[in-house]
């Protein structure tokens, strides 16, 4: 189905991936390659399976068969959450998940990349560099001016924007971001779709996960639609929305 | 190091001292009988209050900022009181009923020729100071290291912990444990040669206690305002989210819980030579139940509050016993109920809010529940 991939050069590489719960079939034999620096977008249906494939990549849920590799050596399916965070891959929650008791600017601090483990995190003082890093991300996610408030008290789709700024700070090269459009107005929309877009490249790829057809068409960039745990179709999102199996499950006609 | 000791901190210390040292004083200086001399009882009970803030201290460690519901801490102080109780039966020597210089009088009641291996090492007052922590410490780091690494949280771990002081309590209650069996020990005569009964061994224990209790506070103090402190209670508001940006989380659980157990530990040992007698009953779920109603009434995850509130609930407990006998159960149930219903973030999270509506105060716009983690 899927022209034999370049192993070595996909950033991410899942092969024949199936999980299943209870006898129900989440993810089917899927398949997903990324190259360094691209920007994708998943849409499909309900239970299509998208956030199971997030879980797989992210190491919370064991596939029952198949292969998933970071940079083509690092196997993913032996690994846990943090491991694979450490390694470079960040996620985005569907719902916002962000530290709601510290302020924006400590939950930037406590995503910034550093050593994790608790003894150092027991002596751990700020650098300078660090500070800067956190300020440009908060320049990036326009929260500067609410850096000292709790992030409890932001809106939703300034926590939004928050947990992809902490996504970021984790400088990952492969970013996972779950319905960041979700709950945010147009021009906020079309602002993360902006801001998504000039994050992806260099080395860095990023999936995104969305419904809102016009996010996905401002993102400009190659679309997998997914149903029932396998993907349907891949291109553009002219060509998978031409795409009949897509029209038929997707569209629902 | 700036902002280890707050205004809260400063507070809290400042008392500490206050009223550690000025009962010593008046209780030695001041005539019996003049309305300011503090009597020798005061001193004891007053000791005995700041063992149960200690302790109270080390469950808000892990309950008010990693979120850990401890319903067994119960038995980390039991334990450490055991250590201590262990050496001070050792030191009685032969001046035990039976005289027997070497056996404790319970082991010669049982016929025993020789002591058990596990009470080797407890003659020497070194060991029991070390063991009193590390008993508990490794009970806890054995029993974390499996709860915590198989992901168990919630009213799961709570009910496990209290499961673990349960069947410790069971197993501290046969006499063929070696520890006194239901009667536990006592009878304890000197501590490092020095009569326990003495009013100046009694004062140095509870100016112990109080050093104990300012130590344990700025050890908190420090690992909660450290960022090891902000990813505990990140872990303790989204886990998940700690996960998946990529800390270890069951690590950062497990070394409070430690901490926590040897803070524990400190504070039974410390309780043990001021009440006298150590015995199964510390291991009793109720008790572990009750170290979460303190920290509850004081305010959760401010540690101040844990130790104002263990002093509170304490001092209810110890005048209700004696003001209404037959009703003080129901008035301190009431009490509780009280506190959680109307005041869910303790007495020091009113005084916050008080003092919040002053209007020199500049506005912080941090909730008193959750403050230490940033000012």
């Amino acid at each position: 189905m899927i022209d034999s991939p370049r192993l070595t050069n996909a950033i991410l590489y899942v092969s024949g991936v199936t999980v299943s719960f209870d006898g129900f079939r989440a993810l089917n034999e899927l398949s997903l390659f990324l190259e360094p620096g691209e920007l994708r977008a998943v849409i499909g249906p309900n239970g299509a399976g998208k956030s199971t494939m997030m879980d797989v990549i992210t190491g919370k849920t064991r596939p029952d068969s198949g292969e998933v590799f970071l940079h083509g050596r690092h196997d993913l399916t032996k690994l846990d959450e943090a491991a694979i965070a450490s390694l470079g891959v960040g996620r985005k929650f569907q719902r916002p998940t962000v530290f709601e008791s510290h302020t924006v600017f400590e939950n930037l601090e406590l995503a910034l990349k550093c050593d994790r483990r608790a003894r150092y995190s027991l002596f751990a003082r700020m650098s300078a560099d660090q500070r800067a890093r956190i300020d440009s991300i908060l320049a990036e996610i326009g929260l500067a001016d609410r850096a000292a408030d709790r992030a409890g008290l932001l809106s939703h789709g300034q926590k939004q924007w928050l947990e992809i700024g902490m996504v970021l700070a984790q400088d990952p090269d492969v970013l996972l971001i779950d319905e960041p459009a979700a709950g945010m107005t147009d021009a906020e929309t079309m602002q993360t779709a902006e801001m998504l877009k000039r994050i992806s490249g260099g080395d860095r790829a990023v999936v995104v996960v969305e419904h809102d057809m016009e996010f996905v068409r401002a993102l400009d960039c190659k679309v997998t639609a997914l149903h029932e745990g396998s993907v349907l179709a891949e291109g553009t999102l002219d060509a998978v929305s031409a795409d009949e199996a897509v029209i038929e499950v997707y569209l629902g006609r | 190091m700036l902002n280890l000791i707050d205004g809260k901190g400063r507070i809290f210390l400042t008392i500490l001292i206050v009223i550690s040292v000025g009962a010593v004083m008046l209780n030695a200086l001041a005539p019996v009988g003049s309305p300011v001399h503090v009597p020798n009882y005061m001193i004891s009970l007053i000791g005995k209050y700041l063992c149960y803030a200690l302790l109270a201290l080390s469950v808000d460690l892990i309950w008010g900022y990693a979120g850990i519901l401890s319903l067994g801490h119960g038995a980390f102080f039991a334990l450490g009181g055991y250590a201590m109780g262990m050496h001070l039966m050792r030191e009685i020597g032969d001046r035990g009923v039976y005289g027997n210089p070497d056996l404790p009088d319970f082991m010669v009641f049982l016929n025993w020729q020789e002591l058990p291996w596990y009470w080797m090492g407890s003659d020497s007052p070194l060991f029991a100071i070390i063991m009193c922590m590390a008993a508990p410490g490794l009970l806890a780091f054995l029993f974390g290291w499996f709860a915590f690494r198989s992901r168990v949280t919630g009213v799961y771990l709570s009910i496990i912990s209290q499961a673990m002081t349960f069947a410790l309590m069971l197993a501290f209650f046969r006499n063929d444990m070696g520890f006194g069996g239901n009667n536990g020990l006592t009878d304890f005569k000197t501590f490092l040669g020095l009569d326990l009964q003495a009013d100046a061994t009694r004062a140095g224990l509870m100016l112990a206690s109080a050093l104990a209790l300012a130590l344990g506070y700025l050890l908190c103090r420090w690992m909660t305002t450290s960022k090891y402190g902000r990813v505990l209670i990140a872990v303790r508001d989204a886990e998940s989210r700690a996960r998946f940006v990529g800390y270890r989380v069951e690590h950062y659980k497990l070394f409070a819980f430690v901490v926590s157990a040897m803070i524990a530990g400190v504070a039974g040992a410390l309780y043990t030579p001021q009440v006298g007698i150590i015995n199964p009953s510390e291991f009793q779920p109720a008790n572990s139940i009750e170290i979460i109603v303190w920290v509850a009434v004081g305010g959760r995850g401010t540690l101040v509050g844990a130790a104002l509130g263990a002093v509170l609930v304490n001092y209810a407990k110890t005048y209700l016993t004696g003001a209404i006998p037959e009703l003080w159960l129901f008035a301190l149930g009431g009490l509780f109920i009280a506190v959680t219903l109307f005041f869910p973030k303790g007495v020091l999270g009113v005084m916050g809010d008080l003092m919040a509506k002053r209007p020199r105060r500049k506005p912080t716009g941090s909730a008193p529940t959750m403050e230490a983690g940033d000012d």
